[in-house]
């Protein structure tokens, strides 16, 4: 028995590798569920009227897809280029609190303050991805542990800055940082639900990266840099620089995800705001075989079940654990019918 | 200041150096058996994570603590075997299944945790590791109780370096492990099978990676808690470049790390007005100077990362 590649990859076999890795996940992780002595289609039922049942739900299910979207687009960007950027949570952080820094005391319009805040928080992220970026092209120092490392460096540098010189004097309990202005709070998409226009924001993005990959000369380079690095170095690209942009534009994604969350959802910014948007990036982002539009389908997955694992949770007292399990089980079974996707099985 | 450099002469400084640098040992003499096999292993921080579960989960029922190590060991294997069925066979891609390792067994080991624990106020605790005072030994002024006054898992986290320095290095399994690291296809024109090879690498580096965890739990502190491991996995996948891919350099560079560690836990309490997050940095940014520093003459095995596909070169 042999593998044997693929010469082309037929269309159906791109749409049904995602879901059978997304049925295989739930199958394995249906075991767990019945160790906790619970039916799991029982408890999948719950999942998804738990995200999907009501008005309300499918709003706050969306409201969780949006960050996911953009750091979901920033891991798709760099894997493609195979820089393997971990470093999503890290620069969602960077975009929230440079965001929330400015837009306390930003005395501008919305209009302009809210494009401009986005910007900040683009540039804080691609700001903290360059160096990494640069440590690997100058020294050879691989980025995965790097950027991995500079997640509790930031982690650790918001609480600081929450604690000490950003700390909101009106917050009761958990510190968090100060608020951005009421001028720049996103406007509702649904009224009296969490849901904002980030989300229209975070669709745009994708369609922006789509046209990038897929339309420019940069995103030709960022494929062959991904593909063949050394045939691409042959073929004339400039690797540092294609490598440079690509960490550029990928931070740039993870940052705008703190930043639009922060005028979106929480206004202040707390250590625990994310509950692993980054991490969680990198999943959506492989269950989207790295593809932009890909990557707002598998957002609105991964956000399904982490909401729906919570109403789930509470109805049936299966640890919400359960969602964080079925995440990763999504990820390692996609890599294998990616697999499958690419190669065929020769006897 | 002076306060500074009176904390450097404290026995307990020294001792506890020791004491911290023992999850690191254990980890990094798994990455790097794993990674001198042709393997990375980037599944560290949730092996680690699941074996600090497992171990204290199976002292907290009733078995002995020792025992407690060998549930952990087991259970780092069996995710290592996932890790290695991924990228040794199907040649998947190391970095990618390395972190779905990390993510999934995280999840499982606090999904198992909250299934089976009953968590009140306070995490339930259980009768850690005491200090071992070694006879004779430990009564020698200074060294003693640096040295002699340790945990059973430290004692055997030192043998560990010996065994796994001389295994590599003075033994065929060693050079065959060594071999399929560098030139996998030398290791099959010799007749034996590096697939194999691979993943029993794999395998047994991800039991020490899951001892390691486990002394945090039943050594280091006696309960279990998410997010405990806190990035020394990271921290011990640098260490292996830092050791340049060697067992006793991989002490020595634990060792180091420990001492800053245990230095700027106790230079916190004595210097006031810095804010503490300041010195809980040191560990992660030393991690990346290390990097730095070595990264220009790094001695990576050949094969590191590339997948071995009988009759493919």
């Amino acid at each position: 028995m042999r593998l044997e590649r693929r010469a082309h990859v037929p269309l159906h076999l791109v749409i049904l590798a995602p879901l059978a890795a997304i049925f295989a996940a739930l199958l394995l992780a249906a075991g767990l569920i019945a160790a906790a002595g619970v039916n799991p289609l029982t408890a999948y039922g719950e999942m998804l009227t738990g995200a999907l049942g009501s008005r309300l739900s499918i709003t706050e299910m969306l409201t969780r897809a949006t960050p996911l979207i953009f750091t979901g687009l920033a891991a798709a960007v760099a894997f493609r280029a195979r820089l393997w950027n971990i470093g999503g949570e890290g620069q969602f952080f960077v975009g929230a609190l440079v965001t929330a820094w400015i837009g306390h005391s930003l005395g501008v319009p919305g209009w302009i303050g809210i494009p401009l805040l986005m910007l900040a928080g683009m540039a804080a992220g691609a700001a903290l991805l360059a160096g990494p970026a640069f440590l690997r092209l100058r020294f050879g120092v691989d980025e995965v542990v790097t950027t991995l490392l500079l997640n509790f460096i930031v982690i650790l540098f918001v609480g600081l800055m929450i604690e000490g010189p950003m700390r909101d004097p009106l917050a009761f309990g958990w510190p968090s940082s100060v608020p951005v202005d009421g001028d720049f709070r996103l406007p509702d998409l649904v009224p009296r639900t969490r849901l904002h226009i980030g989300l229209l924001f975070a669709i745009a993005a994708a369609g922006a990266v789509w046209l990038v990959l897929a339309r420019t000369v940069f995103g030709a380079e960022t494929r062959a840099a991904g593909l063949n690095a050394s045939a691409a170095a042959f073929a004339g690209i400039s690797l540092p620089k294609t490598i440079m942009g690509v960490a550029l534009l990928s931070g740039a994604l993870a940052g705008l995800a703190g930043s639009v969350e922060v005028m979106g959802v929480t206004a202040g910014v707390t250590t625990t705001m994310s509950p692993g948007f980054g991490y969680a990036g990198i999943v959506v982002a492989m269950l989207a075989a790295l593809h932009p539009a890909g990557v707002v389908a598998a957002a609105v997955f991964v956000a399904t079940v982490f909401v729906g694992a919570d109403a789930m949770s509470r109805a049936t007292g299966v640890p919400s654990f359960i969602a964080d399990v079925i995440v990763a089980l999504c990820l390692l079974t996609m890599i294998v019918a990616l697999l499958f996707t690419t190669y065929r099985v020769r006897r | 200041m002076s306060d500074a450099i009176d904390l450097l002469m404290n026995t307990s400084l020294w001792a506890a150096v020791l004491r911290i640098a023992t999850p690191l040992i254990f980890g990094v003499l798994g990455a790097l058996l794993c990674e001198r096999s042709g393997v990375l292993n980037l599944g560290i921080e949730g092996i680690m994570t699941m074996g600090a579960m497992s171990g204290w989960l199976a002292v907290y029922m009733g078995a002995p603590l020792l025992v407690g190590l060998m549930v952990a060991a087991i259970c780092g294997a069996l995710m290592g075997l996932i890790h290695a069925g991924l990228t040794v066979p199907l040649g998947l891609s190391q970095h990618v299944s390395g972190l779905g390792i990390t993510l999934f067994a995280s999840a499982l080991a606090y999904y198992l945790y909250r299934l089976i624990v009953v968590v009140g106020e306070t995490p339930p605790a259980i009768e850690a590791f005491q200090p071992l005072d070694l006879p004779v030994l430990s009564d020698l002024p200074i060294v003693g109780p640096i040295l002699f006054s340790q945990s059973v898992p430290t004692y055997l986290a030192l043998l560990s370096v010996a065994v796994m320095a001389y295994v590599l290095a003075r033994t065929p399994l060693g050079l065959a492990i060594r071999m399929t690291g560098e030139n996998p296809h030398a290791v099959e024109a010799q007749g034996l099978n590096p697939i194999r090879i691979r993943i029993g690498a794999v395998v047994a580096g991800s039991a020490l990676m899951a001892v390691g965890g486990a002394f945090l739990t039943t050594a280091a502190f006696n309960s279990f808690f998410p997010g405990m491991v806190q990035g020394r996995g990271w921290i011990c996948i640098a260490l292996v470049v830092f050791a340049s891919w060697r067992p006793g350099k991989a002490l020595i560079g634990a060792l180091l790390f420990a001492f800053f560690d245990a230095y700027q836990l106790r230079l916190q309490t004595a210097i006031e007005g810095v804010p503490y997050q300041l010195f809980l940095m040191a560990p992660y940014v030393l991690s990346i100077v290390a990097l730095i520093l070595v990264a220009r003459r790094a001695e990576v095995p050949a094969a590191l990362m590339a997948p071995y596909r009988r009759g493919e070169r």
